[in-house]
C-alpha cells in the first residue's frame, strides 16, 4: 500500500501542494490527473523523496518514509521515468541491471530475475543489447519498466509514460502495461495528463488542480457525482472522437 | 569497470614520467650564439678540471632578468656575462664603468665576477652596405639625416634597457617615426634587414652574420654605448666551493680577442659547425658529439616527461576542480576566473615570473604547463557535466544512487566525450608549449628550435620542430583510439 497523507509543500512562499491525501491499496492502480502546474510532478518528486515536504508522511505498507534509508526507499519505488529515462550511456541490459549490480546480486541472481522480466514485458535479448538511441519508443518504455521492476518493489511510480508515443503504439502499450499490472499485482501510482489513459489503466482517479486534490474516486464517481464543476469541464475537455453514425 | 580504465591511463601517464635531478655544475647562458659558445666553453673547462666535476648544461636560456635571477636563485653556478650588460641590467647604474666597482656592488648579492676574458662585445648599429653607401652613412650621427624615414629592427632587450635604444636617440637626437621602429627578435633582425624589410638593427659588435650579411656597422661617435667586456659570472657560494673549477675558468682571462671571439661566432654561425666543436678546438681538444638519433631520442623523453606530467596533474587537478565547478557556483567562477587568466599570460613570461619561484629547470617549466593545460581540463570537465540532460541525475537518485555513484556511473561517463577532448586539447597545447621549456633549461624538442633560432640554422630548428610535430600527431591519434575505448559505446553513435 502506499499512502500519501495531508502533505503540503511550498517552493519559495508559493503553496505547491496543500494538504494533498492519497491512498493506494495493495495491488491497486491509481492515476494522478491534472493539468501542468496542478502539483502531480510535485508530488511525485517527494513520494521519490527527491525534495522534502513541509507537512505529512509518505508511508509504504504503514511504514513511514523516515524509517527508510534513500537506498532502501527507492528499491521499495519502482520508478519509470517519462520516456523511460533509460541512460543512453548503458545498454538496455545495463540500464535494468544497474541497480542489482550496485547491490552485489550475483551475476546468477541477475540472470534469473532478468528472463522472468523478459518474458514479463515481452522483449527480446537483442532489444536489451541496444542503446537506448538504437531503440523505438516501445522499446524504450519496455526496459524502463523492467527497471523499475527488477528489486521487486512494493511500489510502481509511472510519470507521464505514454506521453512521448504515437497514438497507435501508445493503443498497445496501454493495453499490455494493463496487462503487466495485472500480472505483477503491484501496487501502482500513475501520473499522467490524459484522461482517456487514466481510466483504461486505473481503477480509481484523483483530479489534481492547484495543488489540491478536487476529486479522488472511479470514473463512475467522477461522471455522476462530480465534485465541483471543474471535473465536468476537465471530463469534457478530452475529444471524443464523433461516432461512425454521426458521419452518414 | 571504465573508471578502472581511466585510472590505468592517469596511473600510466604518471610512471612513464620519471624524475630526473642531479648534482653538478651548472653552467647557464643567453640565447645567442656566443652565449652558447662561451657557455659551452665553460662547461667544457670545468670538465676537464680536477677534481672531476659532472656539468649541467643549462645553454640558450633566454635573457640577462632569466639567467640572473636563475644565478641569484642558486639554479645555475655560473654563466658568461657582459660589464656593461651587470651594470645596467642587473645593478641599474649604468654610471659603473670599472671591473672594480662592479665587482664590489655584485659581491654584496652573493655573485662573484672573473677579469674581463678579452674582448669587448658592445652594441652597435647596422646598416645594409648599398643602403649606407646610397646615403653616405659612417657614424650614428649621421643616421639624423635619414631618421624620419628609415625602419628599424631593435631587439627586445635593446628596447628596454636604459643604455639602448631610448639613451641612444636622445644621445644623438635621433627621432625615428615609433610606426617604423619593430621590436623583434634578435636573431630575425638579420633576416629582416637582409630582406630589406628593416633599414638598421642593433648588433653585437662581434657578431659574425655582421660580415655574412654584408652589413656596415655605424661608427660610435659620441661614445655613447658603454663597454661591454665578457666576465664569468658565477654564485660566491660555488667560487668557495669549487675553488679548482673557477681557478680553471678564470684562466681564459684576458685570453679571448675580438678577432678570436668573431671567428668563433663565424663557425658556428657561418660554417655550421657545432658549438661543442667549436668551444673544444679553442681548447685544444676535440669532442664527441652524439649521434642525432641519440639527441632525438634523449630529447623525446625530456619532452614526454615534461608533457605526461603536467597532464597527470591536470587530469588529477583539472577534473576535480571541474567537478567542484559545477557544484559550487562562487568556487566555479573563481576556478575559471582563475584558469582562464593563467591562460591569457604569453608563456614566455609566465616562465619569467615562475623562475623566482621554482628556479630554472625542469620545475618552472612543468608549472607553467601545469598552468596551461589546467583550462582545457577544467573548462570541458564543468561543460561537460553541465550539458548532461538534468533529468538523468534526478533519475539516477531516484534509482537510489549515493553521489558518490552517481558521478561514477553517470556524470564522468556522460561527460566523458567532453572530458577526453580537454585532455587532447590539453595534451596537444602541452606538446607545443614544452618546446619554450627549452628557454629555462627543462630540455625538451625546444633545445634545437632555440639554439638553432639563435643560431639561425634551419636544420637544426627542424629536429625538434619535426618530432614535436610528429609528437602532436601520434597525441591526436592516440587519443582518437582512447575515445574508442573509454567512450560509452552508447555516446559514441548518438
Amino acid at each position: 500500500m502506499l499512502a500519501l497523507e495531508h502533505i503540503s509543500k511550498t517552493f519559495s512562499g508559493k503553496l505547491v501542494l496543500c494538504d494533498v491525501s492519497l491512498t493506494v491499496p495493495t495491488g491497486a492502480t491509481h492515476a494522478l490527473i491534472g493539468s501542468s502546474g496542478s502539483g502531480k510532478t510535485t508530488l511525485l518528486r517527494i513520494a521519490l523523496r527527491l525534495i522534502g515536504l513541509d507537512h505529512g508522511t509518505v508511508k509504504i505498507n504503514d511504514q513511514p518514509l523516515a524509517v527508510f534509508g534513500p537506498e532502501a526507499w527507492a528499491d521499495q519505488m519502482g520508478y519509470v521515468p517519462q520516456e523511460g529515462g533509460l541512460f543512453p550511456h548503458l545498454t538496455g541490459r545495463q540500464n535494468v541491471t544497474l541497480i542489482a549490480r550496485l547491490r552485489g546480486w550475483t551475476a546468477q541472481r541477475i540472470q534469473t530475475r532478468l528472463t522472468e522480466l523478459q518474458q514479463l514485458v515481452a522483449i527480446e535479448s537483442s532489444v536489451l543489447q541496444r542503446y537506448p538511441h538504437q531503440m523505438s519508443g516501445g522499446q524504450k518504455q519496455r526496459v524502463a519498466i523492467m527497471r523499475a521492476v527488477m528489486l521487486d518493489p512494493a511500489v510502481m511510480l509511472l510519470d507521464e509514460p505514454m506521453a512521448a508515443l504515437d497514438p497507435l503504439i501508445r493503443s498497445t502499450l496501454q493495453q499490455e502495461l494493463k496487462a503487466i499490472f495485472h500480472r505483477l499485482g503491484k501496487t501502482v501510482l500513475i501520473v499522467t495528463h490524459d484522461l482517456g489513459e487514466a481510466v483504461f489503466l486505473a481503477e480509481r482517479v484523483t483530479l489534481l488542480s492547484d495543488g489540491k486534490v478536487v476529486q479522488t474516486g472511479t470514473y463512475r464517481d467522477l461522471v455522476l457525482t462530480p465534485a465541483d464543476t471543474f471535473v465536468t469541464s476537465f471530463i469534457k475537455a478530452q475529444r471524443i472522437l464523433p461516432d461512425a453514425s454521426s458521419l452518414q | 569497470m571504465r573508471a578502472c580504465l581511466w585510472l590505468g591511463v592517469v596511473c600510466g601517464a604518471l610512471l612513464a614520467s620519471s624524475a630526473v635531478a642531479a648534482d653538478g655544475i651548472v653552467v647557464g647562458s643567453k640565447i645567442f650564439t656566443e652565449g652558447y659558445v662561451l657557455g659551452e666553453l665553460a662547461a667544457q673547462t670545468i670538465e676537464a678540471s680536477k677534481p672531476p666535476v659532472p656539468v649541467i648544461r643549462k645553454l640558450g636560456m633566454g635573457s640577462t632578468g632569466i639567467l640572473f635571477a636563475s644565478l641569484h636563485s642558486g639554479a645555475i653556478d655560473v654563466y658568461p656575462d657582459y660589464t656593461g650588460t651587470l651594470a645596467e641590467a642587473i645593478l641599474k647604474t649604468p654610471q659603473f664603468r670599472s671591473i672594480a666597482a662592479i665587482h664590489s656592488a655584485l659581491l654584496k648579492m652573493g655573485i662573484v665576477i672573473s677579469e674581463p676574458l678579452g674582448f669587448s662585445n658592445t652594441y652597435a648599429l647596422a646598416v645594409r652596405e648599398d643602403f649606407a653607401q646610397q646615403n653616405g652613412l659612417h657614424t650614428i650621427s649621421d643616421l639624423a639625416r635619414v631618421h624620419a624615414s628609415i625602419r628599424a629592427g631593435f631587439s627586445y632587450e635593446f628596447m628596454d634597457r636604459q643604455d639602448g635604444y631610448a639613451g641612444l636617440a636622445e644621445r644623438y637626437r635621433l627621432q625615428f617615426d615609433p610606426a617604423h621602429v619593430n621590436r623583434m627578435e634578435h636573431s630575425l633582425t638579420y633576416q629582416a634587414i637582409d630582406q630589406r624589410a628593416v633599414d638598421v638593427i642593433d648588433v653585437y659588435s662581434t657578431d659574425a652574420k655582421v660580415r655574412k650579411f654584408n652589413l656596415r656597422v655605424l661608427e660610435d661617435n659620441l661614445g655613447y654605448f658603454p663597454s661591454y667586456q665578457a666576465v664569468w659570472v658565477a654564485r660566491a657560494a660555488f667560487v668557495e666551493r669549487y675553488p679548482a673549477q673557477w681557478r680553471a675558468l678564470r684562466q681564459w682571462e684576458g685570453r679571448i680577442d675580438q678577432t678570436t671571439m668573431q671567428t668563433l661566432n663565424a663557425e658556428v654561425d657561418l660554417d655550421k659547425r657545432s658549438v661543442a666543436q667549436v668551444a673544444a678546438q679553442l681548447r685544444g681538444s676535440r669532442v664527441e658529439t652524439p649521434t642525432l638519433a641519440a639527441q632525438i631520442g634523449r630529447r623525446t623523453l625530456e619532452h614526454l616527461w615534461l608533457v605526461g606530467l603536467s597532464l597527470a596533474f591536470s587530469v588529477f587537478v583539472g577534473v576535480p576542480l571541474g567537478i567542484l565547478a559545477v557544484r559550487h557556483r562562487l568556487t566555479g567562477q573563481i576556478i575559471l576566473t582563475f584558469s582562464a587568466v593563467t591562460q591569457t599570460i604569453p608563456s614566455l613570461a609566465l616562465l619569467c615570473f615562475l623562475i623566482p619561484v621554482f628556479g630554472v629547470g625542469a620545475k618552472p617549466a612543468l608549472a607553467a604547463l601545469c598552468l596551461y593545460s589546467l583550462l582545457p581540463v577544467v573548462l570541458n570537465t564543468f561543460t561537460g557535466i553541465r550539458s548532461i540532460d538534468p533529468r538523468h541525475l534526478e533519475n539516477a537518485r531516484a534509482f537510489g544512487l549515493t553521489p558518490r555513484q552517481v558521478l561514477l556511473r553517470i556524470v564522468l561517463p556522460l561527460a566523458s566525450p567532453s572530458l577526453l577532448t580537454g585532455i587532447r586539447t590539453a595534451t596537444i597545447v602541452s606538446i607545443g608549449t614544452a618546446t619554450l621549456a627549452a628557454l629555462v633549461g627543462a630540455g625538451g624538442y625546444g633545445v634545437p628550435i632555440v639554439s638553432g633560432l639563435s643560431l639561425n640554422d634551419v636544420p637544426t630548428i627542424l629536429t625538434g620542430a619535426i618530432p614535436a610535430a610528429v609528437m602532436a600527431l601520434l597525441a591526436h591519434a592516440g587519443f582518437d583510439l582512447l575515445g574508442k575505448i573509454l567512450i560509452p559505446a552508447g555516446l559514441q553513435s548518438a
